[in-house]
């Protein structure tokens, strides 16, 4: 005690007060913000994830993004795409893309959830971008009926109003959202993947984002009331049913009632 | 002889319900109606059933149709909707497209009610189509029956009308889309385009007055329109008789088949359940036209795979195949300050009117070109008709290249295809398509034409190899019962009719044109065998066969 009480006059003192202070504050600070970010795990990254990423980067990614992904003629530059990104391309399959086409098609995932982590851990660490939305975003107890008329204005020109998919230009298309995950339909609007355009938190906000996805999942778990949907395609399909179908069983009933004749 | 002797006794019926009955027979001669109905021979035949079928979906249509009314309010007052369907509560609407999902998820049954409306609308439409379709290439159209050849017409059109203001009456967004392309099309009308928008809609699309007034429309007027042309065209069918396919004792002086009572009354009884039944079963099995999913209709956001109700799939289709441009080449000009847009004007409006035009003038001009005159109760095979049949082909496929257009983003994302090149292909086939489909169907009639002739002269294979002791194979050929010749040599071939000279002895050049069309129809032809011909063919095979026994003799 007497040691310190001599010391306490030390030019360096103040600095060392200073020293501490910053230290518990950071300190602190960190604490608080790792026990907010507990739940979203996903979202933190340990330098060892960004190290294996790289090797995976190098090793999967590299041939079409270059090294550093700084992007080559086969494939674009991913500084700046973010986590989301990654999580989206390769979680879901497209990316490693299984071949050159109008789009990048889903296929079984190339990676597994570790991999994909790191791989995120990498890009987003080649600089900033949308980061894998929190778990709170989606935790689809948004407003169904917002999300319904956001999705109605922003999305159902491409996705269909039942989310059913749609055409576009040489071959895209706008893929069913039926079984998507929400944290894939999230970062989707996020980054805009394949041909769809990026809506940021400025253009729909990450609550609406929420209500979105609130209300997909909300008409995937309600089904459909009116009986089989025919694949939600609308009156294309409730035609060819009705002629295939429909008028096949009125005829056999036809034939049957005038067998018994001619 | 009993009826002179009770003649001047009055006839007093035994019991209760005879008296009652006869009290009401004396007063309305239901007795005379029922024997004269009750005795009208139709013929069988499964082909003959589909106008049945759309009368029978008609008759679903106003049942069911009446018990949404009770139910549906046509306002367009904004509203928000505070029914069980959760995903759209609190959203704002119109009354109408509210008291539309009121009525799927809040009034008891009325699901089941609005799919059996639906289905029944879209089997009403079909059955209507096949049943006009069969007429056409049976030649059922011909005299006497033109002028009903035409009330089906009617009827076709009036359908059309009555599912497309039904389409739009839950202003949800899929109907409202269908409205916006309707306002389009009728804007895109020069010079008067925009005031009859105006007037229809009540100002500018989509305004707050189109709902209630289709909806007066669609349970007022189409309906009793509709009813009034079953009404002619029924009676016309008694008038007329009903038509039977060629056979043995069948001619154009005579109907071979069962009396209305009780044979077919029965029939026709169970029928209409079965109809019923099975639009029953779509309905409570197969959801259509879920509304719920497409939200209220705002004119901002438009759905993917927004298509039109089937029937008018054709519209929508020719629509999509028109391009915007060709090259430097616009469709759009401004004349006088008017603007004339070609691109919406031609494919909305031109392949309906040719489709509409042929189809009620054609009785007149096959009419015309064969100068027939006579009769027509005994029906054409299809393949004895080669040239009508090939031009009804032809007419069909141009329809079904314009209907599949309709679906080309669905064709494109089903068949992992561009959707620029189902496109592509499709305004290729309305081109190429109706002249490849006449010429092939043209020789595919002929040849089962030759076919035919082939089986009433030398019999049907029957597929027993004979060997002949000198090595050679034979199939054994046996000859058809008479029921069956006749059917394959009982019809009539025309030949060309050559160009007539008028009273004043004079060829027109009219009468010339109707030559060279009458030379096109006729002039690839297959004759029914003759029975010399068939005689001969026998006597050839009865010769060879000697010949053959005598050679095995010696």
């Amino acid at each position: 005690m007497k040691a310190l009480s001599q010391k306490r006059r030390h030019p360096l003192a103040a600095i060392a007060l200073l020293l501490m202070g910053l230290l518990l504050t950071g300190g602190l600070y960190a604490v608080a913000t790792t026990v907010n970010q507990a739940k979203a795990e996903t979202t933190t990254f340990s330098a060892s994830d960004t190290e294996e990423g790289k090797k995976l980067f190098e090793a999967n990614c590299a041939t079409c993004h270059g090294m550093g992904a700084s992007g080559t003629k086969d494939g674009p530059s991913l500084v700046g795409v973010g986590a989301a990104a990654v999580d989206f391309q390769v979680g879901t399959g497209r990316m490693p893309m299984q071949m050159n086409g109008p789009q990048a098609q889903k296929k079984p995932l190339q990676f597994n959830e570790d991999q994909t982590h790191q791989l995120s851990a990498y890009v987003a660490s080649l600089g900033a971008g949308p980061a894998i939305p929190e778990e709170h975003l989606l935790d689809e107890k948004g407003n169904a009926a917002e999300g319904g008329e956001l999705f109605r204005v922003n999305c159902a020109m491409c996705h269909n109003a039942a989310a059913a998919g749609g055409a576009l230009t040489r071959g895209k298309f706008a893929p069913a959202l039926a079984d998507v995950s929400g944290k894939h339909i999230y970062e989707a609007m996020a980054t805009g993947p394949q041909n769809m355009p990026v809506f940021n938190d400025a253009n729909i906000s990450p609550e609406g984002k929420r209500d979105i996805v609130t209300f997909l999942k909300k008409i995937e778990a309600n089904g459909s009331p009116g009986g089989a949907d025919l694949g939600s395609l609308g009156p294309v399909a409730e035609g060819l049913f009705v002629w295939v179908a429909g008028l096949g069983v009125i005829i056999a009933f036809t034939i049957w009632l005038t067998s018994r004749t001619s | 002889m009993s009826a002179s002797s009770t003649a001047d006794v009055p006839f007093e019926a035994k019991t209760k319900v005879g008296r009652f009955t006869d009290f009401v027979d004396e007063r309305v001669g239901g007795s005379g109606i029922l024997r004269e109905f009750g005795r009208k021979v139709f013929p069988d035949h499964w082909s003959f059933m589909f106008g049945e079928v759309a009368l029978y979906s008609f008759v679903i249509l106003l049942m069911s149709g009446t018990f949404l009314t009770f139910f549906f309010d046509p306002s367009m007052a904004e509203t928000h909707y505070d029914g069980s369907y959760t995903p759209l509560y609190n959203v704002e609407m119109s009354v109408a497209y509210s008291s539309s999902l009121n009525i799927s998820f809040d009034v008891r049954g009325g699901l089941f009610m609005r799919q059996v409306h639906h289905w029944a609308a879209l089997l009403f439409v079909a059955s209507l189509g096949v049943h006009m379709l069969r007429v056409f290439f049976t030649g059922a159209f011909r005299k006497p029956r033109e002028m009903n050849w035409v009330v089906g017409g009617v009827l076709l059109i009036l359908a059309m009308a009555a599912g497309f203001t039904g389409y739009s009456l839950p202003d949800d967004l899929l109907s409202g889309n269908g409205l916006r392309i309707i306002d389009g099309v009728i804007k895109s009308i020069p010079v008067i385009g925009t005031y009859i928008s105006f007037f229809l809609f009540g100002g500018e699309f989509p305004g707050t007055a189109i709902i209630g007034r289709l909806y007066v429309l669609h349970i007022l007027l189409v309906p009793a329109l509709i009813l009034l042309m079953i009404v002619i065209h029924l009676f016309m069918v008694v008038v007329h008789k009903h038509t039977q396919y060629p056979g043995p004792g069948r001619n154009d002086g005579n109907v071979v088949g069962y009396p209305l009572g009780p044979v077919y009354a029965a029939k026709a009884g169970g029928f209409f359940f079965i109809v019923f039944g099975v639009i029953a079963l779509m309905a409570a099995a197969f959801t259509i036209n879920p509304i719920w999913n497409y939200g209220p209709y705002d004119p901002s956001p438009v759905s993917a795979g927004t298509q039109p109700d089937w029937y008018i799939g054709f519209v929508d289709g020719a629509l999509r195949l028109m391009p915007g441009v060709v090259n430097d080449f616009h469709f759009e000009y401004v004349i006088f300050g008017q603007t004339l847009t070609l691109n919406v004007l031609l494919p909305a409006l031109v392949p309906a009117g040719i489709i509409f035009t042929v189809l009620f003038t054609y009785p007149w001009i096959e009419r015309w070109i064969t100068k027939d005159n006579r009769e027509h109760h005994v029906l054409d095979r299809p393949r004895n008709a080669p040239t009508r049949t090939a031009i009804g082909v032809a007419g069909f496929t141009w329809y079904c290249v314009m209907w599949a257009a309709a679906g080309s983003d669905l064709i494109a994302t089903h068949f992992h295809v561009s959707l620029n090149d189902v496109t592509y292909w499709l305004r290729a086939l309305f081109f190429v398509g109706p002249i490849i489909a006449f010429i092939v169907t043209k020789r595919v009639a002929l040849a089962l034409q030759r076919k035919d002739r082939e089986i009433a002269l030398h019999g049907r294979e029957t597929g027993r190899i004979v060997r002949l002791p000198h090595g050679e194979f034979i199939e054994v050929h046996a000859p058809l019962d008479d029921y069956k010749q006749y059917k394959l040599v009982g019809f009539e071939s025309p030949a060309p009719l050559p160009a007539q000279p008028n009273e004043h002895g004079v060829v027109t050049r009219k009468e010339k044109r109707r030559a060279a069309l009458s030379k096109w129809f006729f002039e690839d032809r297959v004759a029914p065998a003759t029975p010399a011909e068939v005689e001969a063919a026998h006597g050839h095979h009865e010769a060879i066969e000697g010949s053959e026994q005598k050679s095995l003799s010696h």
